[in-house]
Parts: structure tokens; sequence; C-alpha cells
């Protein structure tokens, strides 16, 4: 690639903020992908505490465990690069109210653990910030089929989805899975801020 | 003509709602998310809202886990 078009992409990121609601095995990893690819900002929202049954998928280390997540992941974006410009709440999303750290963000990744939560956000965003492209995961609990995982895109809504898949209740949650659709969201994420390729 | 739900053709039935649909369709999840005609239909409008002929339909249903 041309060092002019390299430029333009690497400051366009540089200059983006996306929001994550969640840093659990979604939210960590696709923070950390868009930090490599470059993003310079984050607002990462969660009210959890690493525990040691979250090091299986999550982008944490076991000398955290007991911190606040957006606190170690904030600690572990920035040894990535100390540059990142990194906005942190540990709060647990209010219904009515979910929406307030995002308005300024440029994309939205939902990173949510439980379904009902996810649709509420989901919900809250569509209808409070309906400019706001937001990318939902569901499916992402089990293992192999990577194949039936796939983009749906309704409107400002994009859902990496495993039609097929089981809830986290009932099936394993495991890092290749996890951080395949992770990684799918961020990968989402940079095709809206540079624009389709 | 009748309706499209996620790229699928079905009949059109006058003066159903979306939730008639769904029971139709027998989309058995209970989280989901429903837009008509790119237009995002809440939860609470399922029973009130009609679907119109010629509708595009997607549903999409979220899973736990994250």
């Amino acid at each position: 690639m041309n060092i002019e078009e390299q430029h333009r992409l690497s400051t366009r990121l540089k200059n983006a903020c996306v929001g994550i609601a969640g840093v659990g095995g979604l939210g960590s990893n696709a923070a950390i992908s868009l930090i490599r690819a470059g993003v310079g900002s984050l607002v990462l929202v969660d009210h959890d505490t690493v525990e040691e049954s979250n090091l299986n998928r999550q982008y944490y280390f076991t000398d955290q465990i007991g911190i606040k997540k957006v606190v170690a992941l904030k600690e572990n974006i920035l040894r990535i690069n100390p540059l990142a410009s990194l906005d942190i709440h540990c709060e647990k999303l209010k219904p009515g109210a979910m929406t307030s750290y995002f308005k300024d963000v440029d994309v939205i990744i939902e990173a949510l653990d439980n379904a009902i939560v996810k649709i509420q956000f989901i919900e809250e965003v569509l209808e409070m910030l309906p400019e706001k492209i937001i990318i939902a995961a569901s499916g992402v609990a089990g293992y192999g089929h990577s194949d039936r995982i796939c983009t749906r895109r309704v409107g400002n809504l994009f859902v990496c989805y495993d039609e097929n898949a089981r809830s986290s209740d009932e099936d394993v949650l495991m890092a290749p899975k996890v951080c395949l659709m992770a990684n799918w969201q961020a990968n989402l994420a940079l095709e809206v801020l540079l624009g389709e390729k | 003509m009748g309706i499209t739900v996620n790229d699928k053709e079905y009949e059109f039935v006058k003066n159903e709602t979306v939730s008639d649909l769904l029971q139709r369709l027998q989309f058995r999840f209970p989280l989901i998310i429903v837009r008509i005609n790119g237009e995002f239909i809440p939860r609470k409008s399922y029973a009130e809202t009609v679907v119109p002929k010629n509708a595009t339909i997607s549903v999409i249903h979220m899973i736990s886990g994250g």
C-alpha cells in the first residue's frame, strides 16, 4: 500500500473513538484489537471485577484478579499503546440511561453478556441515538462451526451472528469462538470507520 | 405479493400484528430485534403494529454470552 493511503488510514483511526459496552470476553478482546489497529480513543463501560473464571477467554491476567475490569483493561491497553485515550466507567448500565456514555463515539460495540440486557441496550441505542452505528454479537457460546458466523445488517445495527449457537447458560464459553466474534466486531468497526474496501 | 422475513417469502395476512406474525412463523426465541421496512419496532409495540403488505422484515434473536 502506498504511504499516503497508509497515512490516511492511520490518521482516521487515530482520531476515531469507539465505545464498548461490556469488557468481558467480547469487549476486552475487541478493545485490544482496535488499539493494535491504531484506534486512538475508547470509551469502556463495565461494572465487573476480573475473576479467575474469566481468564479462559478474556484479556486479563492472573495478577489482575480482583481488580475492576475497566481498570485492568486500561493497564493492558496502555502497555500496547501508552498514548491511547481511554475513558473508563466502572458502572452498571441502567435502563433508561444506557446510552449516556456513548453520545460522542463514532461507533458503538455491544459486548454485554445477558441477552435481556443486550436487547435493552440495542433498543435504547436505536431509539435514543438513531444516527449511531451499533455492532452487536449474538451466539458466542460453544466451539467449532466458525463458518456459521455471519454479519447481519439491519439499518444502523450490525450483528455478528451465529443463529444456531446455544446460549451461554447451556454451552461453554471458550476463547477461540469468543475471540473470533470479538475480532469480527472489531473488524466491522474498522469497516465502518474507514469505509468499505 | 406477500411479505419477506429474513429473505424468505411468506403469505400476507390482512391486519396481522408483529406478535401474530412471530407466532405464525413459530419464532420461539423471546429475545429478538424486529425491523420492518428498515424501521426498528420496539418490543412494546409488537401487539399493535400491523405488518403492511409487501413488507420486508428482519428478525434477529439475541443469545446470551459475551
